[in-house]
């Protein structure tokens, strides 16, 4: 078995929250489907509310703290990535908006990823498909087709074996499936780009 | 090693009395640093260019040709020339008229800037930044370096049997620094000349200087000029001092919480800790400058940044009282006790035209 990275980021401000809720089904779906790819994973989740202050920071300065970087370190070298957020006022969270903001932008190029949100009702749940694939297709992230979006009546809509476990399991399978035809992916290193002064003079 | 103070030339309300000095104020004020500097013994003066508000320097060899027939000794530079909006052939020429009325005084360290709107306001755009600062550089070399120069490139008009005036003094240009925070290219520009690479370093995590200076070094060695703890690197730093600690952070704290580029951020703890800044005593200044050393290697030339910020000129110049007095000295001291003898110093007008190899030496 090969072993892979599958970076989690949940945006949820409540402790427990729904957002994290969905980010954990649809982390356990994706885990299940990589491991009959024969692919290991380790998971790394970032729960953005420890990071809130942390990312407001680097509004302002520029450059993310020692709390920070390993976590934008992680996203950046992740094999694929799971984002889940409420949805507030319509489109993703702030908070949600300012780490990825804050992302280097060849961060997620090419990456496999899935999105996923939470709300109070299903009113919101374009908002996957009008606020958040429009963000990573910015980002030229490979989102993959299937979206999740939980509403709070799904979470009683019939459980693991319901309409929200299917699309749950639906799209943990594209991601898996993404994440076991790519190579692996390996740490960047912006030093390794850099072209040799002849070659910037001739240009 | 050379010791002196940058400034970035910002006109800042001070925080504690919401008093915004006036242009004229902090231009005046500026020159008194400068002399400053010189008379507690530090080594070198370099001032910022700007093109617009709240910054006055638009003209910094202007600023420094006052200062150098003010001074002695003092080393003058910049921090930076921009070497994308400004013509090449103006730098050409303004830095050798600095250089000659310097008496030799005279380095400059070249920046890309990073104003979007300055560009356009010079006939330029900030996207060709990098080619602009490769192109620009590319010829300036040659005006300092060749009498008559014939040349074309992609951003001005070309140049027919073009001789730059004056030429540089005793036939030396002056040496040249490349500055950047996060640009591998500007590192790689610097070593590929075999140029000093100096790293803003305040604002930002001591590891990312450590890589760019690191990958200047390898780059250096690797164009053939040296092994690569022989290439030439400058660092700035950021200090308030105060003979107690305590009294550094107390007074400094409002004007920290209050700044240009981090103020409403870090708290002043953070940000010590992320970043070079240091806000203490004298020995606390002195163990956290000999510390770059550690990540850097040894090195050439130290800047402090002391006036930003709306700090008033009376404390501007205590703090240079202190550094002369207390810092610096000691400073010198411990960085030589550990600098080995292959590592260069930092080029001087004097080392320049002492090393310099004649053609008909070359043609021997």
């Amino acid at each position: 078995m090969s072993t892979r990275t599958l970076a989690v980021v949940s945006a949820g401000l409540a402790t427990p929250s729904s957002t994290r809720l969905l980010a954990d089904r649809l982390t356990d779906a994706t885990v299940a489907a990589l491991r009959e790819h024969g692919v290991d994973v380790g998971v790394e989740v970032v729960e953005l509310r420890e990071h809130a202050r942390d990312l407001a920071d680097h509004l302002v300065t520029g450059f993310p703290n020692a709390a920070l970087r390993p976590v934008l370190d992680t996203v950046a070298g992740a094999d694929g990535l799971i984002a889940v957020t409420p949805i507030f006022s319509a489109s993703y969270s702030g908070l949600f908006k300012t780490f990825v903001d804050v992302l280097d932008r060849e961060a997620l190029d090419g990456a496999p990823v899935l999105l996923g949100a939470t709300a109070g009702t299903a009113r919101h749940q374009l908002a996957l498909d009008h606020a958040m694939r429009p963000l990573f297709a910015y980002l030229h992230a490979a989102v993959v087709p299937t979206a999740v979006f939980a509403a709070s009546e799904d979470w009683g809509a019939g459980g693991a074996t319901g309409e929200l476990g299917a699309r749950i399991d639906r799209a943990g399978a594209e991601l898996a499936a993404a994440i076991a035809a790519r190579p692996a992916a390996g740490p960047a290193d912006p030093f390794d780009d850099v072209p040799d002064f002849t070659a910037l003079l001739s240009r | 090693m050379q010791f002196g103070v940058f400034s970035v030339s910002d006109i800042t309300p001070d925080p504690t009395t919401g008093r915004t000095p006036t242009e004229a104020e902090r231009l005046q004020a500026v020159l008194r640093i400068a002399e400053k500097t010189e008379e507690v013994g530090l080594d070198v003066f370099a001032l910022g260019e700007h093109h617009n508000p709240p910054f006055f320097s638009s003209s910094p060899t202007t600023t420094l040709g006052y200062v150098a027939g003010r001074t002695q000794r003092l080393q003058l530079s910049t921090a930076t020339t921009l070497i994308t909006t400004n013509d090449p052939v103006k730098i050409a020429e303004d830095y050798a008229m600095l250089q000659h009325l310097a008496g030799g005084r005279v380095d400059l360290t070249l920046g890309r800037g990073n104003t979007g709107p300055v560009y356009p306001w010079f006939g330029q755009d900030i996207r060709q930044g990098l080619p602009l600062a490769v192109e620009n550089y590319a010829l300036l070399r040659r005006l300092w370096d060749e009498d008559v120069v014939d040349w074309e490139g992609r951003f001005r008009t070309p140049l027919q049997g073009f001789t730059s005036t004056p030429r540089p003094l005793d036939g030396v240009a002056p040496f040249v620094w490349h500055g950047s925070i996060r640009s591998p290219e500007i590192a790689e520009q610097a070593a590929y000349y075999g140029d000093g690479f100096f790293h803003n370093h305040i604002f930002w995590p001591a590891d990312h200087t450590r890589r760019m200076v690191d990958f200047y070094r390898r780059r250096y060695q690797h164009h053939g000029h040296g092994d690569a703890d022989q290439s030439i690197v400058g660092l700035g730093g950021q200090v308030f001092v105060r003979k107690n600690s305590q009294d550094a952070v107390r007074e400094f704290r409002p004007y920290f919480d209050n700044a240009p580029v981090y103020g409403h951020g870090p708290s002043l703890e953070d940000f010590t800790r992320e970043t070079p800044l240091t806000v203490g005593s004298p020995q606390e200044v002195i163990d956290r400058t000999l510390g770059f050393r550690e990540y850097v290697g040894d090195y050439q030339r130290q800047l402090f940044l002391i006036d930003h910020a709306g700090l008033p000129l009376k404390t501007v110049l205590e703090q240079l009282d202190i550094l002369g007095e207390e810092v610096v000295p000691v400073l010198r001291r411990e960085f030589a006790a550990r600098k080995p003898a292959h590592v260069p110093d930092a080029p001087t007008h004097a080392s320049l035209v002492a090393a310099r190899t004649t053609p008909l030496e070359v043609v021997a």
